[in-house]
C-alpha cells in the first residue's frame, strides 16, 4: 500500500480540521512545519463533515476546505458528508 | 520522429552559421576545473589559427584560475566533438575541422583543480 | 384550461446532482458546423476519447461555490497585504538576502502564472466535454489571480529593494529566465492533451509541491508574511489543479489503451523538463533562504520519491511506469543546488538578483544535509572563491556559458555517476550540432527536433547581436537591469547598504 496525504494551513479552521482528521483516522501521521501541517496516512484518509462541525461548533460545508487546503496526494472523492483520499487497489476500469 | 502538428511544421535552425556575422560558435571546457561552472561559448572567426585561440582568447576566459599560468599546451590532451583530437597549432579552426558549435574539451596533465579537487 | 402541476416541495440538490447539472447540460452536439470543425485540436495528438462524460471533477465544484470561496480567499489575502504594508513588514524579514528569492520568483514564476492563465483559457475552449472545460476555465481564472496577487504582494518590496521593477520585460529577455519561459512555451505550443499532461500532471501534481510548499514555509520562517499569504492563497487553488492533473491522466488512460504509450512519453518528457526547471528552486532552498526549512535533497525525497512512488504505483495498473531518468534525479539530489548556485555565482554580473558566499554557519548546515558531497566537492570551492574575494577579486566568469538546447540552463550539470565531470551530450540534425546537459534533455530534442531547433538561446542571441550590444552593460540595459545596482554580489550592493542602515537604526532605537 501507499500513503495518501493532505496538507493544511495552520489557521484557526485548519487546526480544527487537523484534529478532526486525526480523531477519525487513527493511523494518520502528523508533521507540523512553519505555517502548515502535513498529514500522511496509509492507503486512505477520510474527512467527515460531522466531526469537523463538532470541532468547529458550527455548520461546515466540506467545500470550505478550499480555504485551508495546501496540497494533497491520492484520488479525491467528495460528496456532501465526506471527503476521501485513497489509492485504489485492483485493476483499472475501462470505459472503451 | 516528428512533431504532432496541425499543419506543416518545418523551421530553419535558429542558430545556423549565417546568423553569426562571419563568426562560428565554438565551445570550450577545461576539465577538472569547475571553478568555471560550465562549458564556455565563444564566437570566433573560422580562419583564426588554433594557436591564437590559446594565446589570445583562452587566457581571457580562464586566466583568473590560479593553475592557469602552469598550463603547458604541449602536454594538453583534447577531445573534439567526442573524438580524441590533435590540433595543428598554426592551422585555422576550419582547417582543424572545428566547425560551428563544435565542442573542445581539454585536460591538463598534472593540473587537476585547486588542491587536486576537480570541482575547484 | 391549463392543468397546474401539483406543487412539489423543493428538495436541496446534493453536491453530486448540482455538479451533474452543470457539466452534463452545457455540452451538446453541434449542428451548424461539424464537431471536428468546432473542436479542431482534440484529435491530432492521437489521443482517443470515446465518452467525454466519463470525466468528472472529484471536488464537484460548481460556479457559485467557486466564486464564493475565491472571493473569501481574496478578502483574506488583501487584509494581510494591507496590514503588511501598513506595519512595514519588510523590516521583519530575517535578512535582505532573502529578498533575492522573491526577485527570482517574481521574474521567473509569476509570469508563468500568467502564461498558465492563457494556456488554460485556450485548452478549456478546445475540449469537447463540459467537465474538463469547466475545470480548465476555473483554473484559467485562478492563474490570472495568482499572477495579479503575486505582483501586487511583491510590489511592496519593490518600494525598497532593487531588481523587482520590470519583471514582465525581464522574463522575455534575461538569459536565465529563458529557462522558465521556454518551458512554458513548449507546453503552450503543444496540443491540449499534452498541455494538461505537462502542466496539470507533471508540473502541478508531481512537482509543484517542491516549489510552493518549501518556499512558502520558508517565507514564513523568514518573516515574510505577505509571501506566505499569497503563496497559500495560490496553493489552496493548487490542490484543485493537482486533482485536475491526476484526473486528466486517468481519463486518457481509461478511455483507450492506445493512449497509454502517448501519455507515458509525455510523462517522461515533462517530468524531466519540470525537474530541470526546479533546479532553480533547489538553489533557492539551500542557498537563498537565510533560515532554512529543509534541504533540496530532503524535499525531493519527501515530495517526489515518496509521494511519486505512491502515485506511480497507483498508475501502474494502467501500464504506466515511473518517468524515465527519475533515477538520475535521485543521483543528482546531493549536488543539484550546489551546481546551480555555482552557475549563478559565476554569472551574477548579468543577473537581476545578488548571490553571495554562504557563511560558515550556513556551510555547517550544508555539510550536515549533504554529508557525502558538500565538504568533499563544494566547501573547497567556496574557500577558493572567498580567498579571491578577500583579495578584492571577487570571481566572475568572464565568458558566456554554453547552454543546453532543451532546458537552456548553462552546461554545468555533471555526469550521473561522477560529480566532477560535466555531462556533455550532443546530437546532429540536418547537419547542425546540438548540445544537451543530460540524456533526458537529449531524448526530448531527438523526439521532436523541429521544435527545439527554434530554441531562442540567450547566449547565441547575444552573439548574433540581437540583445542590445556586445558588452555586458549593453545587454543589461536591454534587459532593463540597472548596472551596478541590481547585479553583482550582495556584498557591497545597495540592498545590503540599505538593510544595514535599517539594522543600525533598530539597534539605536530599541523598542
Amino acid at each position: 500500500m501507499s500513503k495518501v496525504s493532505i496538507t493544511l494551513q495552520n489557521t484557526d479552521d485548519g487546526r480544527q480540521i487537523v484534529d478532526a482528521i486525526v480523531s477519525d483516522n487513527p493511523a494518520a501521521e502528523v508533521s507540523r512545519m512553519p505555517a502548515l501541517t502535513k498529514i500522511d496516512c496509509e492507503g486512505r484518509l477520510c474527512l467527515k463533515r460531522e466531526t469537523i462541525e463538532e470541532r468547529l461548533g458550527r455548520s461546515f460545508d466540506l467545500q470550505e476546505l478550499q480555504l485551508s487546503l495546501i496540497s494533497l496526494a491520492g484520488n479525491v472523492d467528495e460528496d456532501d458528508d465526506s471527503f476521501t483520499l485513497a489509492w485504489e487497489a485492483g485493476p483499472a476500469t475501462k470505459n472503451a | 520522429m516528428t512533431v504532432s502538428a496541425i499543419g506543416r511544421y518545418e523551421f530553419k535552425a535558429r542558430d545556423r552559421l549565417e546568423n553569426f556575422h562571419g563568426n562560428q560558435v565554438v565551445y570550450f571546457h577545461w576539465e577538472e576545473h569547475l571553478l568555471y561552472c560550465a562549458g564556455l561559448a565563444l564566437p570566433l572567426p573560422p580562419a583564426m589559427p588554433f594557436r591564437t585561440v590559446l594565446t589570445d582568447i583562452l587566457p581571457g576566459c580562464y586566466g583568473l584560475h590560479p593553475e592557469w599560468p602552469q598550463v603547458d599546451w604541449s602536454r594538453v590532451t583534447w577531445m573534439l566533438d567526442s573524438r580524441p583530437f590533435k590540433p595543428v597549432m598554426d592551422a585555422s579552426l576550419a582547417a582543424n575541422h572545428i566547425g560551428h558549435k563544435s565542442l573542445l574539451r581539454f585536460w591538463t596533465p598534472g593540473l587537476h583543480g585547486i588542491g587536486g579537487i576537480a570541482t575547484c | 384550461m391549463n392543468a397546474m402541476p401539483p406543487l412539489q416541495k423543493q428538495r436541496k440538490l446534493s453536491l453530486k446532482e448540482r455538479y451533474a447539472h452543470l457539466t452534463r447540460d452545457l455540452g451538446w452536439e453541434t449542428t451548424y458546423q461539424p464537431m471536428d470543425k468546432v473542436f479542431p485540436y482534440v484529435a491530432y495528438e492521437g489521443i482517443k476519447i470515446h465518452d467525454w462524460d466519463a470525466w468528472e471533477d472529484p471536488f464537484r465544484l460548481t460556479m457559485d461555490a467557486y466564486w464564493k470561496y475565491q472571493a473569501e480567499k481574496e478578502r483574506k489575502l488583501y487584509a494581510v497585504i494591507e496590514s503588511f504594508a501598513q506595519n512595514n513588514g519588510h523590516l521583519n524579514i530575517t535578512d535582505a538576502r532573502y529578498v533575492n528569492a522573491l526577485k527570482l520568483f517574481l521574474t521567473g514564476v509569476s509570469p508563468l502564472e500568467y502564461s498558465a492563465h492563457r494556456g488554460y483559457a485556450h485548452v478549456g475552449r478546445h475540449f469537447v466535454g463540459a467537465g474538463p472545460r469547466i475545470a480548465c476555465q476555473m483554473q484559467a481564472i485562478d492563474e490570472l489571480r495568482h499572477a495579479q496577487t503575486q505582483i501586487h504582494t511583491m510590489s511592496h518590496y519593490n518600494k525598497f529593494f532593487d531588481g523587482l521593477h520590470d519583471a514582465r520585460h525581464m522574463h522575455d529577455r534575461v538569459w536565465y529566465l529563458s529557462v522558465p519561459k521556454s518551458f512554458f512555451e513548449d507546453a503552450c505550443t503543444a496540443g491540449p492533451f499534452e498541455f494538461l499532461t505537462a502542466i496539470s500532471f507533471s508540473f502541478e501534481y508531481v512537482l509543484t509541491n517542491l516549489l510552493f510548499v518549501p518556499f512558502m514555509s520558508g517565507a514564513a520562517y523568514n518573516g515574510d508574511m505577505a509571501t506566505v499569504t499569497f503563496g497559500f492563497s495560490a496553493q489552496s487553488d493548487e490542490a484543485r489543479h493537482m486533482t485536475l492533473g491526476l484526473e486528466i491522466i486517468k481519463f486518457m488512460l481509461e478511455q483507450d489503451e492506445g493512449n497509454v504509450p502517448i501519455v507515458q512519453r509525455w510523462i517522461d518528457k515533462w517530468f524531466w523538463r519540470g525537474y530541470r526547471l526546479l533546479s532553480l528552486v533547489s538553489m533557492m532552498m539551500d542557498y537563498m533562504l537565510p533560515k532554512r526549512i529543509m534541504s533540496w535533497a530532503e524535499s525531493w525525497e519527501m515530495y517526489f520519491e515518496q509521494a511519486g512512488d505512491a502515485l506511480f504505483e497507483d498508475l501502474s495498473r494502467y501500464g504506466i511506469r515511473k518517468p524515465k531518468y527519475h533515477e538520475v534525479a535521485a543521483k543528482e539530489k546531493h549536488r543539484l543546488s550546489h551546481e546551480v548556485w555555482s552557475i549563478f555565482y559565476n554569472y551574477t554580473q548579468a543577473a537581476a538578483f545578488h548571490t553571495w558566499l554562504p557563511s560558515e554557519e550556513e556551510m555547517t548546515w550544508l555539510s550536515a544535509k549533504y554529508p557525502d558531497t558538500f565538504d568533499k566537492y563544494y566547501r573547497p570551492r567556496f574557500k577558493a572563491w572567498s580567498e579571491m574575494a578577500a583579495e578584492g577579486k571577487r570571481f566572475y566568469n568572464q565568458t558566456l556559458p554554453q547552454l543546453c538546447t532543451t532546458c537552456q540552463i548553462p552546461m554545468g550539470f555533471t555526469e550521473p555517476d561522477d560529480p566532477t565531470t560535466i555531462c556533455f551530450r550532443s546530437a546532429e540534425y540536418k547537419g547542425e550540432r546540438y548540445h544537451f546537459c543530460s540524456d533526458g534533455c537529449k531524448d526530448i530534442f531527438c523526439h521532436e527536433p523541429e521544435k527545439y531547433v527554434q530554441s531562442w538561446l540567450p547566449v547565441h542571441q547575444i552573439y548574433m547581436g540581437n540583445c542590445g550590444g556586445a558588452e555586458v552593460k549593453d545587454v543589461l540595459a536591454w534587459y532593463h537591469l540597472n548596472f551596478g545596482v541590481d547585479n553583482f554580489d550582495y556584498e557591497g550592493s545597495p540592498d545590503q547598504k540599505l538593510w544595514d542602515e535599517w539594522q543600525a537604526q533598530k539597534a539605536a532605537n530599541p523598542v
